[in-house]
């Protein structure tokens, strides 16, 4: 979906997310959280599955309406932070979203996108990257594409012949077993990690303290603090 | 036109500006809220409630949606008294309008009194809530549920300060008048009604309950009408002002609270849905005032036709 929206477009960064109220009902009652996808211009776009009430209402919206948004909002990914040679980006089913935007500001450096789902219809913006230039790589579950088994298990294959490369950094969004994976991964290669995560937000700006994860300093807001955390500070 | 209506109400030894609050919990300590509002213009600001000790707070997840409303179990995370008032009451003392500090005691309802004591040196705490009905800290009872337990603490509350009290009763009780008699009784200024109703949310395809703790606090316009029967209730019972909330999403549901009784009205998690809403509902009573020629907002407590 492309929501025009000059000043979000104009400040958001990767890994940052907007909140939307889908429709001026009760029903949803709260926002909901959208990362950014993508930055046009002046246009933003926002990617989603059906999967609940609110992106329902959602894909049906028509060309020119108003929806109430609020953004950009959180902390994103922190780029070039080791100055590494080679980026690598991890995605999760949907967790391609906020990838892109990141992509894009990679697009300069070396990068590599693996990109995991169920199976291959699942699988998506393999093109979109493939367009920026990206290295992309697929693994499904079922086989039915590239590699047949976990995006983590992809990534761990193509490791030994990455670190050549070093430094390295990962950036990943995903199911939340997939990145206590790669946190575990980053440890073992002593690659930093930056992930994407997700929470039951209420409000998503930091004053309901309902969207919480359990961190070294304790519990810190999904919202504020995060979405997008190093690695080695989640305690799972 | 031209009319400027008086919106100015009191609380206990409270004078607010205007009728708004925003209730504790939803609010944060206003910080989260500069990007969105001018803070000057709210009536008074309830903080998220503070211990005397800093607590962690419940695990994920702690909220989850609910029709027209949403369930809580935050579990009075917060930072503890005397970091609060280290890092976060100079900012809430710069904004200018009255700050409401909302304590709970955690195992000893005696921590209450040593809270008190402590904030009734500090200035810039204008008033303080008493929440005894918070329902997210594994206690089986609340305070809020035993009058004779609520009237023997409010009592002696009232014997170490000389700061308004305002006392947050808890809805999930058989008769909601009765704990509202005993604070008035033990010398509460004000009661709060109503915080949350428990509540519980199952995921049916996990079979696993939506909340961490299991049951949680159910807010939103779901709860607004047992709110409005409860203020409704319990202002024909009682002499002090009524703050009311439950559900509160717009300047005719805040009527709602102003006509069963209420003298002053919070809004929860509205907040979290539109930040801004506090400041339109300010506007909006004065508008409706005017519009309709009420020269007082005084005039509207209480005033339902029967």
């Amino acid at each position: 979906m492309v929501l025009k929206t000059p000043r979000i477009s104009r400040q958001a960064l990767p890994g940052q997310f907007l909140e939307i109220k889908v429709a001026d009902s009760y029903e949803p009652f709260l926002r909901r959280p959208f990362g950014v996808h993508r930055v046009r211009g002046e246009n933003l776009e926002i990617l989603y599955e059906v999967v609940g009430k609110a992106t329902e209402i959602l894909a049906q919206k028509k060309a020119g309406e108003y929806l109430d948004v609020i953004g950009p909002l959180g902390n994103g990914f922190r780029l070039n932070i080791t100055h590494s040679t080679l980026n690598i980006l991890v995605a999760g089913g949907m967790g391609v979203a906020p990838l892109m935007f990141l992509a894009e500001k990679l697009a300069e450096t070396k990068h590599q996108v693996l990109i995991g789902a169920k199976t291959k219809s699942q699988i998506f913006c393999e093109k979109e990257f493939q367009d920026l230039g990206s290295d992309v790589k697929i693994s499904t579950d079922d086989g039915s594409q590239g590699f047949k088994g976990k995006v983590t298990d992809l990534l761990q294959k193509i490791l030994p012949h990455a670190i050549s490369h070093k430094p390295l950094a990962i950036y990943a969004c995903g199911p939340r077993p997939m990145l206590q994976e790669i946190s575990r991964i980053s440890k073992k290669y002593n690659i930093p990690a930056q992930i994407s995560l997700e929470e039951h937000m209420a409000c998503g700006i930091g004053a309901c303290l309902g969207c919480v994860v359990n961190t070294r300093a304790g519990y810190a807001r999904v919202c504020k603090e995060g979405p997008v955390f190093d690695a080695d500070k989640i305690v799972w | 036109m031209g009319m400027n209506p008086n919106v100015q109400v009191i609380i206990g030894r409270l004078k607010l500006k205007n009728p708004v609050l925003v209730a504790s919990g939803t609010f944060g300590y206003a910080q989260e809220f500069t990007h969105f509002i001018d803070l000057k213009k709210l009536g008074a600001i309830v903080t998220k409630t503070i211990t005397l000790h800093p607590r962690k707070g419940n695990p994920a997840p702690r909220t989850c949606e609910t029709p027209a409303g949403m369930l809580n179990s935050i579990g009075l995370e917060n930072p503890g008294l005397e970091v609060f008032i280290q890092e976060k009451l100079p900012f809430l003392k710069k904004i200018g309008v009255p700050i409401i500090i909302s304590i709970a005691s955690e195992e000893d309802p005696e921590e209450f009194i040593v809270l008190v004591k402590r904030l009734t040196k500090i200035k810039e705490a204008s008033a303080i809530e008493l929440n005894i009905s918070c329902p997210n800290i594994g206690h089986k009872s609340l305070i809020a549920q035993d009058s004779k337990a609520a009237y023997n603490l409010i009592r002696a509350v009232r014997k170490v300060t000389t700061k308004t009290l305002i006392t947050k009763l808890s809805p999930n009780v058989t008769d909601i008048t009765e704990a509202a008699l005993a604070a008035q009784n033990a010398g509460s200024d004000a009661i709060s009604l109503i915080n949350t109703l428990t509540g519980m949310s199952i995921d049916v395809e996990t079979k696993k309950p939506r909340l961490s703790t299991i049951t949680g606090g159910l807010s939103g316009p779901a709860i607004r009408p047992i709110a409005v029967r409860m203020v409704w209730e319990v202002y024909q019972k009682i002499k002090i002002p009524i703050i009311g909330m439950g559900g509160i999403i717009d300047t005719f549901s805040a009527l709602e609270f102003f006509l069963a009784g209420a003298t002053a009205i919070a809004i929860g998690s509205a907040n979290f849905v539109q930040p801004r809403i506090t400041i339109e509902i300010i506007a909006g009573l004065k508008k409706y005032l005017a519009e309709n020629k009420i020269k007082d907002i005084r005039v509207l407590v209480g005033a339902l036709k029967v």
